[in-house]
């Protein structure tokens, strides 16, 4: 009834007492929501001389587009590295879980793994939408194989691979094919790494530096050629120097073509990214921010030892950071930090904490952000009219009160 | 005529506010029985406006069953452009309060048929039964709706082309291109508004002063287009001490004389009667 039938007789919802996230402010107004979609109020009026059938009091929240998570190795016991024959389930399992983080999208990530793990997994996931079963999967984020074995981080070495069939031909052995592949990390100063770059932008695959070596004019050649994203800035790359600022130097780098963006992952746990050197980084290009998680099988799970890919990794409960929440996480018998075990919400708190930004600013890191980078941005990461309906409802600490996907409640905190 | 003078225009627009909030109210409107209220666009109604709202989100008023219909729309002006008075009134009234969309009227001044549009909207003011209180502001030169200056006292609803001078003043909504200023309007007539039962006129700021003056001073006149509800026998002129700084002192000690009068008419209902 509400509605005009000839458009749709869906039922709408309008959801009132908020604060919404949209152009880059928060402001004082009802979000509508039908079909799954963020329907314009004005032409439901006007057109349809239609109105809500049911009415949601947010109690004052703020609503911002639900967190998109593009590097996550696994969490809750998964890894999504290990070899199974039932990764989907796992997949599924984490998925669900990060509802409660306000996360509705994200890109399952594999660090370095040998070929056969890739034939393996890969096929297994299908790129899928969320709902009540968990946040919606954009493709995989493969970091690795070829990547610098200097900056290999916590990558298995003996799975290190280089492009020395050419580049296409590395990326087909290797992976097996690249449906259901969002994004892939890769060290641009590897030989033919240009031909990967442009095989996997031709794919509509983002190709992001990471765990390199290559000085400014590498990155900027690979820029060129379609990079657009850095895999968690100052981690697994060299440091900055100010005769040659390395893959740090895109954020201000004048060799960008125009039109085109760089953007960068930060891990913002306070533990890989000193809070100073993370202001650096939002001062100097605050519209390319994106945080990552890049959480591993230990996030949501008490201290000790666990695994992440090929390696077994200790969480040291360090209870020192980010309001005793976050550990420290070191591949075992060394120093080496691998993934964290911070949550989505968890950052998008210490990084506003840390860099002084403002709400708006952290909660666009989770989620503008990261849809820009995506190419998804006209359907994720805003609530511009038309946009899915993934929602985040946040109280004014930005603590995670319900997650929406699709205009549906996936999770309600105390429910 | 009254005439309400108060000490600015927040006084005014609460004062406006709460006298169409007691009409509503006392009206006692119900499913088979609405209110029909004529509503302004334009930056002097805006406190009114908010004033309403606050009102209805107190619990004092409800708009479900009250009929509004506007005085006027560009011609030609996309429906959702920013400056459009569907915009205006989504905006700024409509969105924020319970009415319903197929009880509000405003001019698609994008019809096909432009005079069909027009000569369609008196009638729907007629099945509605008339318009009980018709809310209007003028402009500078004493025009109410687009009814400019030289228009017809006796006006019905219809297509007006813009004076100049209108053009010149809402060029600032339009990037301050003259090119992009919609040159027609389709507006209620003179005789439309005059057709209702009350009719209550906002006039703020010194720049109206001789508007002002214009309307309740001086004779009828169709260059002064507001003048005309002179012959109104209930029409409330608003205003705030800047906009009465052309008229004659004797006029404005006498109006600001009869106040504790006039302002019975805002005071709060008693509770019984605030059921609609």
């Amino acid at each position: 009834m509400p509605s005009n039938k000839s458009v749709s007789d869906a039922p709408i919802t309008q959801f009132i007492n908020c604060r919404i996230l949209r152009d880059h402010h928060l402001q004082r107004e009802d979000l509508w929501v039908r079909e799954g979609r963020i329907l314009d109020p004005e032409k439901l009026f006007f057109d349809e001389k239609g109105y809500a059938d049911e009415r949601v009091d947010c109690e004052g929240s703020i609503i911002a587009p639900g967190f998109i998570d593009v590097q996550i190795n696994g969490g809750y016991g998964i890894d999504f590295s290990q070899p199974s024959n039932d990764v989907s389930s796992g997949i599924s399992l984490v998925a669900q879980k990060i509802l409660e983080h306000g996360v509705t999208s994200f890109c399952p990530t594999l660090v370095t793994s040998p070929p056969s793990v890739y034939h393996k997994v890969l096929p297994q996931v299908k790129v899928h939408g969320g709902g009540r079963h968990g946040a919606g999967v954009l493709g995989f984020h493969l970091e690795g194989p070829f990547i610098s074995l200097e900056k290999k981080g916590a990558h298995p070495e003996q799975y290190l691979r280089t492009f020395s069939s050419g580049g296409k031909d590395d990326l087909m052995e290797t992976y097996g094919g690249l449906d259901n592949v969002a994004m892939v990390t890769l060290a641009p100063e590897l030989p033919n790494s240009q031909s990967a770059v442009r095989e996997l932008c031709q794919r509509g695959i983002t190709v992001s530096l990471g765990h390199s070596v290559a000085n400014l004019s590498q990155a900027e050649e690979a820029v060129q050629a379609g990079a657009s994203f850095i895999t968690h800035l100052f981690n697994a790359m060299l440091p900055f120097h100010h005769r040659d600022p390395g893959i740090v130097g895109l954020l201000t780098s004048d060799q960008i073509p125009p039109g085109r963006m760089v953007y960068y992952g930060m891990i913002a746990d306070g533990i890989h990214t000193n809070p100073a050197a993370l202001r650096i980084a939002h001062r100097a290009h605050p519209s390319g921010l994106v945080l990552v998680t890049d959480a591993i099988t230990a996030m949501g799970l008490p201290p000790g030892r666990h695994t992440l890919g090929q390696q077994v990794v200790e969480i040291q409960g360090l209870h020192a950071y980010v309001a005793g929440l976050t550990d420290v996480f070191l591949v075992l018998g060394t120093t080496t930090l691998c993934g964290s075990i911070a949550t989505m919400d968890m950052c998008v708190r210490h990084f506003k904490q840390a860099s002084g930004c403002s709400v708006e600013e952290a909660l666009e890191g989770a989620s503008l952000h990261p849809a820009q980078l995506l190419g998804i941005s006209h359907k994720k990461g805003n609530l511009d009219y038309g946009s899915d309906a993934d929602l985040v409802l946040l109280d004014d600490a930005l603590n995670v009160k319900a997650t929406y996907i699709s205009g549906e409640e996936v999770w309600r905190r105390g429910a | 005529m009254k005439l309400i003078i108060l000490n600015d225009y927040d006084q005014a627009s609460e004062w406006a506010a709460k006298y169409i909030r007691n009409k509503i109210l006392l009206f006692k409107p119900g499913p088979d029985r609405h209110f029909t209220l004529g509503l302004p666009t334009g930056s002097t109604p805006l406190g009114c406006y908010k004033k309403l709202i606050e009102y209805y989100k107190n619990g004092e008023i409800s708009f479900q069953y009250v009929k509004t219909f506007n005085m006027d729309e560009y011609v030609g002006l996309p429906r959702d452009h920013p400056e459009s008075y569907h915009s205006f009134m989504w905006n700024n009234f409509f969105k924020h309060i319970d009415i319903k969309a197929e009880n509000t009227h405003i001019l698609d001044g994008n019809a096909a048929d432009l005079q069909a549009e027009c000569e369609a909207f008196e009638d729907k003011i007629k099945a509605a039964g008339g318009i009980e209180l018709f809310v209007g502001g003028i402009g500078p030169d004493g025009h109410i709706a687009f009814n400019e200056p030289g228009s017809s006292l006796a006006s019905r609803t219809r297509v007006k082309t813009l004076a100049q001078d209108t053009i010149i003043a809402n060029a600032r909504f339009f990037d301050g291109d003259l090119s992009k200023v919609p040159t027609m309007a389709l507006t209620v007539g003179v005789g439309t508004v005059m057709d209702a039962k009350e009719v209550m006129i906002l006039i703020t700021g010194a720049h109206k002063a001789f508007a002002l003056y214009k309307a309740i001073e001086e004779g009828v006149n169709h260059m002064w287009t507001v003048s005309a509800f002179q012959q109104h026998p209930q029409t409330v002129f608003v205003c705030d001490e800047d906009a009465t700084l052309e008229l004659r002192v004797k006029t404005v000690k006498y109006f600001k004389g009869m106040m504790h009068v006039h302002n019975k008419l805002v005071d709060p209902l008693p509770s019984g009667s605030k059921k609609n």
